[in-house]
């Protein structure tokens, strides 16, 4: 009996695979700060989906959300990764050193976890908006921000699939789960608008950017069907003063990011 | 006289063949398997809570998304013996109520906190580790479906102990706040990693059968010793201090001596008094209750659609 070879480690074999997108090249300005909107909208979502893991309702849920927030996560390292490249800097650096008023995301996305109701009905206007976003965005005049679309928008197809099942499971599964879903999307939906905001940075990336208020008739589209198959009725999608991408943002962020970033900046300029 | 039932089991386990779910087998075996299969799935979900601790804070999103894909595997690895336990005739919600009402048993290690940064590169370094030489030989084990589950589990934890062994790795290249860091890690998860393989031989009252059944292939102490023997050299090319006095060469035996472990510790966090046991179980107890009502939707909603099906049909 010879054989239980096992856990001998090769130095050589230690480099991991990273998944994300390999910028073809330097982004403007204004490009940077476009590829901040979607890279923070990412990361903050990858981060609040993050902590559902081991907390689920069930073992195949963590393992759901798990995957949906890696997928976030990955793109957030593509964008910011890129975003970076207008300014010498990384995407940590983009990450871990930005104060709250420097993150781009929409409003919609720091909304806080609360229960499972308020997740999925998050996720749904994030995950139906980022795929008619990325669809768009595939054949975007920057190579870089195309590349980055074609690779996100499949993966955001299951993100949208996945929550839009548990939307009709909790829509028309029992009084409780129903009561839930609407209190939450009483909570959730005024942040919506958030999404749809054009800036006057996109009458800058005219061919670059797709103008976030043009994704709107086919968000409404699909939250429409999704109505009247369900009977629930949406909420008014916005507040009298959004803002996220100019950096005004509601109190969730600011502990959002203090957790996130608290390790990295007790050691400003190790390595990890 | 053995039953014929009984003839074939036995030449079964001296031919070294698997015995698979359609076979018989003794009720002694079918409990044994179950009892570990289900300890192991609880294991892996209970230590998820340890490094999904550390998720929210990752110093880099590398890792961040390294560290959510390990977790996540861990709740995958809990699903496959969750589901080779079920083909011993033990329903999944039945073990998973008996992990949550805390009268299941998990491994010992998972009720010590994770304090730093550094405890995510010890866990995988040093707990996927004694996970790994535990494991590998259970690959073989006699029940089929068991075997199975643990080919695909030892696949990834390899990769899990890579990426422990690369986060010790960078510290212990770092500043030296984060050298500090490793070491202690390195301090506090040592000792309780040797004692993942359980107590010494003669302390060890099932693993005589297990041995017998083939379910089990090395005794704790062989392959305590074999993880020692493994842990020395890559401690050195860390540049990590081991934490015992005792641990030495023996020109004699060709292994590495090593010093007392503390089994009052061991025991006394078995039977409930380690550091985070009620923290642990609290934390799967909340996760299953505030699930509840997700959950009872999506059965009245999969009803609904049963029903609905048969309707059109």
């Amino acid at each position: 009996m010879t054989t239980f070879d096992h856990g001998d480690i090769q130095l050589d074999e230690l480099a991991l695979d990273d998944e994300i997108v390999r910028r073809a090249g330097v982004a403007t300005a204004d490009v940077a700060e476009y590829a901040l909107w979607l890279g923070d909208d990412a990361l903050v979502l990858a981060q609040q989906l993050g902590w559902w893991i081991s907390r689920a309702p069930e073992l195949e849920e963590d393992i759901a959300l798990g995957n949906i927030a890696l997928d976030l996560l990955g793109h957030a390292r593509s964008l910011l990764s890129y975003a970076g490249s207008a300014s010498g800097r990384t995407e940590d650096d983009l990450a871990y050193w930005r104060g709250e008023r420097d993150f781009r995301s929409s409003q919609l996305v720091e909304q806080p976890n609360g229960d499972y109701a308020h997740t999925i009905v998050r996720q749904l206007a994030a995950a139906v908006s980022m795929y008619e976003l990325y669809s768009r965005l595939q054949s975007s005049g920057d190579a870089t921000l195309a590349a980055i679309a074609a690779k996100a928008v499949k993966e955001v197809a299951y993100h949208r699939e996945h929550c839009v099942e548990w939307f009709r499971r909790l829509a028309l599964g029992t009084d409780e789960s129903r009561r839930r879903l609407e209190i939450a999307l009483d909570h959730v939906w005024p942040y919506v608008g958030d999404l749809f905001r054009d800036e006057p940075l996109i009458d800058r990336l005219e061919g670059i950017a797709v103008r976030p208020s043009s994704l709107r008739p086919a968000f409404d589209a699909v939250i429409d069907a999704l109505a009247a198959e369900t009977g629930i009725v949406f909420p008014a999608a916005d507040t009298a003063r959004g803002g996220g991408r100019r950096g005004w943002h509601t109190e969730y962020l600011s502990l959002l990011l203090a957790e996130m970033q608290v390790l990295a900046r007790e050691h400003p300029g190790a390595t990890w | 006289m053995p039953t014929l039932e009984e003839q074939r089991f036995d030449e079964l386990i001296a031919a070294d063949a698997r015995v698979e779910p359609r076979d018989w087998m003794p009720e002694g075996y079918r409990k044994t398997l179950v009892r570990q299969i289900s300890q192991h799935a609880h294991s892996e979900i209970i230590g998820m809570q340890p490094e999904a601790n550390w998720i929210s804070r990752a110093p880099s999103l590398k890792r961040k998304a390294i560290l959510m894909a390990k977790v996540q595997d861990e709740a995958g690895h809990g699903l496959y013996l969750y589901s080779a336990a079920q083909t011993l005739g033990t329903p999944r919600d039945e073990m998973f109520q008996a992990l949550v009402d805390g009268t299941a048993k998990y491994s010992s290690i998972f009720n010590y906190p994770t304090l730093t940064w550094a405890d995510m590169g010890a866990i995988g370094w040093l707990v996927d580790g004694a996970a790994i030489c535990n494991q590998v030989p259970l690959c073989r084990a006699s029940y089929g479906p068991y075997g199975r589950a643990m080919v695909r589990i030892c696949k990834e934890e390899s990769f899990h102990q890579r990426q422990g062994f690369e986060i010790l790795l960078e510290l212990m290249n770092g500043t030296d706040a984060q050298k500090a860091m490793a070491q202690d890690a390195v301090d506090r998860w040592y000792a309780p990693s040797l004692m993942m393989f359980g107590p010494p031989d003669g302390d060890s009252p099932n693993s005589q059968q297990s041995m017998a059944w083939n379910i089990k292939r090395f005794s704790n102490d062989d392959l305590r010793q074999r993880f020692v023997d493994m842990l020395v050299p890559q401690a050195e090319a860390l540049g990590v201090t081991l934490p015992d006095p005792d641990l030495r060469f023996n020109e004699q035996t060709g292994h590495y001596d090593y010093g007392q472990l503390d089994w009052d510790e061991f025991h006394e966090v078995l039977a409930g008094r380690g550091p985070c046991n009620g923290q642990r179980l609290a934390h799967r107890r909340k996760a299953f209750e505030d699930g509840a009502w997700v959950r009872e939707a999506a059965a009245a909603y999969a009803r609904t659609q049963a029903q609905l099906e048969k309707v059109a049909s």
